[in-house]
């Protein structure tokens, strides 16, 4: 057992830390995520040039053959940053998907997404799905030359920028069929593909995605036909596992700057944080940040090792919903009303790890399904 | 001992009930249903309507427009306009700055400015914290100079609510910098149209702009709008803190806000059931339904004890604790039953037709981190009680 980084990985870490430290101050990301586009496609080309987007992508198909480790450590460094790039819905979420795709699929994806000139979103929540995966009401009906796919998809992440979607679709059963379902790549510019695009409330970019008879050739099947489902949710696992990382590092700014506030900040003649109560607050945000950052190792690993991923992923989820609100409330409760500024990074930070809660299901979701998968 | 309300108050409640079913404008309840910031023509708008009715300060004595009524009634009301979605009142007139001038103002002071607060003609801030003075109030620095029949105000108030609506705003001023800390604390009332007063906004980090900073740079300030006498606005300040004793809970808005949560759980579907079925959320939903029961009979039961003649005392900081604890609670059981709903920024003014109670989910519950914050925080509250329960 061993849970030091290596010296590749070592270096792969200070690379982005400094490209965050250095390019990534807080007014510039501010601009970044006020923009029209929301993020800077000169910054995904540099992670291109640096080799990050290559990272979860085999020699075979061009990539670097990276571990689950060294996305982790490009996740944590960019959750420090609160990078809004869409770095995790392209490279990783998108990414995890196509790695298991066929040979023909991966030629025709993987090097545009390398190469950060072209840009892939899962497509996969529905209305009234909540936070089932398999619930799939979207249809794709089966033509000479292929499908004809037709119906919603809400929330997808980075799906204002994607050339290509990875859409869920039903080519068989009912809407909450585990069988049935089947993964599709469409050309985001394909007739009858309309996007409702938004800012999020975290500051990044979401989508709900209309088809209305998007034609789509069978040879953009991911996977088999009706077996999509196994594949969307070990894709889903891995990403969870990566947002974990995220999480990590914008817990480690929110402990830290609170911890650097309460010493500074001055009441009653005496700093803050001289104040018990306040100092066991901290501490309790210590002890989640460090529970977290245990988690996530121990999740990243199972990738690794090819072990029990679901339920490390659904056991790190509940830990970071649980850490995520004592360590985003706590960080707003001690800095007081300026905590609540939009002009303080604290309260940017907060709010992403909110809606980490949650992307893929919040912590009750993952604990139900966590008793489900000991059961 | 009895607990339900006596055949009077019963009937109260019922007209009240009926008064607020007829007079609440459709599309001002709409707004509150959907957790949409009022405009302050809605707030001024509804406000006028209580005054025709003669209950725009239920809290005032009757000389000076108040209505007369016990405190159970005045709770009954607040309970009633809560539960109805009616906007809550802008304290700041109405109760914080008015209480203070009909009880130490004189009567010039009196003559000139309740019965613009009562009609709603004038809106109302306040200025107390400033950059470096937020939980510890009393270390306030801006500065007010005598000079002649004028004080020469120089300083900074920080999170004034709501100042860019503001006529007026109330401001506790350092008087005698010789002076310990609270002495030397003076009451000022200072036309925000006075040149030198100018109002910064500060964006909260929903989006929203409802909180200032508000800027004073030599303003010249008659000294008859100084409240009661120089040095002594800290005595004052404290009795409009504790004021507002029983409502500080925000019962009405609580049990209307808690209700619709319940009403709208029951409505996502989570499989073949609904969301709040599921054994996780509904056990959350008890939980706090149990916790908003025994705030409010805490409530009634210090009102009793008020209307007995009793004088509350650390009850006070219990009420503000729970009530912003369970606020925000429930913020977070709907922003948990909104789901990916919650993710799309809707702003100050964005979607509110046609929009689900999702739409500002997220927005009301970063909104509401503020609760426990403003007004003394859970931490200078508890430490309020910690001094009373253990006699330090």
């Amino acid at each position: 057992m061993d849970f030091s980084l290596s010296e590749e990985q070592t270096l792969l870490r200070d690379s982005v830390r400094k490209f965050v430290e250095k390019g990534y101050d807080f007014e510039a990301r501010r601009k970044l995520a006020q923009s029209e586009l929301g993020f800077s496609r000169e910054h995904m080309s540099s992670f291109a040039d640096l080799g990050w987007t290559s990272i979860p992508f085999s020699e075979a198909d061009g990539g670097l053959g990276g571990t689950a480790v060294d996305t982790m450590v490009v996740m944590e460094e960019l959750g420090r940053g609160l990078v809004t790039e869409p770095y995790f819905p392209s490279v990783v979420f998108a990414g995890g998907l196509l790695r298991r795709a066929s040979s023909a699929l991966k030629a025709q994806h993987l090097p545009g997404l390398m190469a950060a000139d072209r840009l892939a979103a899962v497509a996969y929540a529905e209305l009234g799905a909540r936070f089932d995966l398999f619930h799939v009401e979207m249809r794709a009906q089966k033509t000479v030359s292929g499908y004809l796919i037709d119906g919603t998809k809400i929330g997808v992440l980075g799906g204002p920028s994607a050339n290509v979607l990875l859409v869920t679709a039903r080519t068989s059963g009912n809407t909450r069929d585990r069988q049935g379902i089947t993964l599709f790549a469409v050309d985001a510019a394909s007739a009858g593909v309309t996007r409702k695009n938004y800012p999020t409330v975290d500051g990044l970019r979401g989508a709900d995605v209309t088809f209305q008879n998007v034609e789509v050739d069978a040879s953009c099947v991911i996977g088999e036909v009706g077996e999509g489902l196994a594949l969307l949710e070990a894709a889903v696992d891995e990403a969870i596992i990566a947002l974990g990382a995220e999480a990590v590092g914008i817990m480690e700014v929110l402990y830290k700057s609170t911890l650097a506030y309460v010493k500074e900040r001055r009441q009653f003649g005496v700093p803050i944080g001289s104040f018990q109560v306040l100092q066991h607050r901290i501490v309790d945000m210590f002890m989640e940040y460090e529970q977290m950052k245990s988690m996530v190792l121990m999740a990243t690993m199972a990738i690794d090792s090819g072990q029990d991923v679901a339920k490390a992923a659904a056991a790190l989820k509940v830990q970071l919903g649980k850490a995520g609100r004592t360590i985003g409330q706590s960080a707003i409760q001690v800095h007081g009303g300026m905590g609540m500024t939009d002009e303080l990074p604290v309260s940017h930070y907060f709010k992403r790890l909110t809606t980490l809660d949650m992307t893929f299901g919040n912590a009750d979701h993952h604990l139900s399904r966590y008793m489900t998968l000991s059961a | 001992m009895h607990l339900e309300y006596d055949e009077k108050e019963r009937a109260f409640r019922d007209e009240v009930r009926a008064f607020v079913a007829a007079n609440l404008p459709p599309e001002i309840r709409e707004k509150t249903d959907r957790g949409h910031p009022l405009s302050k023509n809605d707030h001024v708008r509804w406000q006028k309507i209580l005054h025709k009715q003669g209950w725009a300060a239920p809290n005032w004595p009757v000389e000076h427009g108040g209505t007369g009524w016990t405190t159970t009634q005045m709770h009954i009301f607040s309970d009633e306009m809560g539960a109805a979605g009616a906007p809550p009142v802008i304290a700041f007139g109405v109760s914080m700055v008015a209480p203070v001038i009909y009880t130490f103002g004189n009567d010039a002071q009196k003559k000139r400015f309740l019965p613009d607060i009562l009609a709603s003609n004038v809106w109302w801030c306040q200025g107390y914290s400033e950059p470096g003075s937020g939980s510890d109030l009393a270390s306030l620095s801006t500065r007010a100079v005598r000079d002649g029949d004028h004080y020469v105000v120089n300083g900074i108030k920080a999170w004034t609510t709501l100042a860019q609506h503001a006529d007026w705003i109330f401001c506790l001023v350092r008087t005698d910098p010789n002076a310990k800390k609270q002495q030397g604390i003076s009451f000022l009332l200072i036309d925000m149209k006075t040149p030198g007063v100018t109002v910064h906004p500060v964006i909260t980090m929903e989006g929203d702009h409802e909180v200032n900073e508000t800027h004073f740079e030599d303003v010249r300030v008659p000294v008859e709008n100084l409240i009661g006498v120089e040095n002594q606005g800290w005595t004052y300040a404290k009795y409009l803190l504790t004021h507002e004793r029983t409502t500080v809970a925000n019962m009405g808005s609580i049990k209307r806000t808690f209700a619709r949560l319940k009403r709208e759980a029951a409505k996502v579907p989570v499989g073949d059931t609904t969301l709040l079925k599921t054994p996780t959320y509904a056990r959350k939903v008890a939980d706090l339904e149990i916790q908003i029961t025994a705030l409010e009979y805490t409530v009634l039961r210090i009102l009793s004890q008020v209307a007995r003649g009793g004088a509350p005392g650390a009850e006070s900081s219990l009420l503000k604790i729970r009530g912003t604890e369970i606020q925000q609670a429930v913020t977070e059981l709907v922003l948990e039953a909104a789901g990916y709903h919650a993710m799309p920024f809707v702003g100050e003014g964005g979607a509110a037709v046609g929009a689900t109670f999702t739409a500002r989910a997220a927005a009301n519950y970063f909104n509401y981190r503020k609760v426990t914050i403003y007004g003394g925080s859970s931490e200078i509250q508890k430490g309020i009680i910690t001094k009373a329960i253990l006699g330090l």
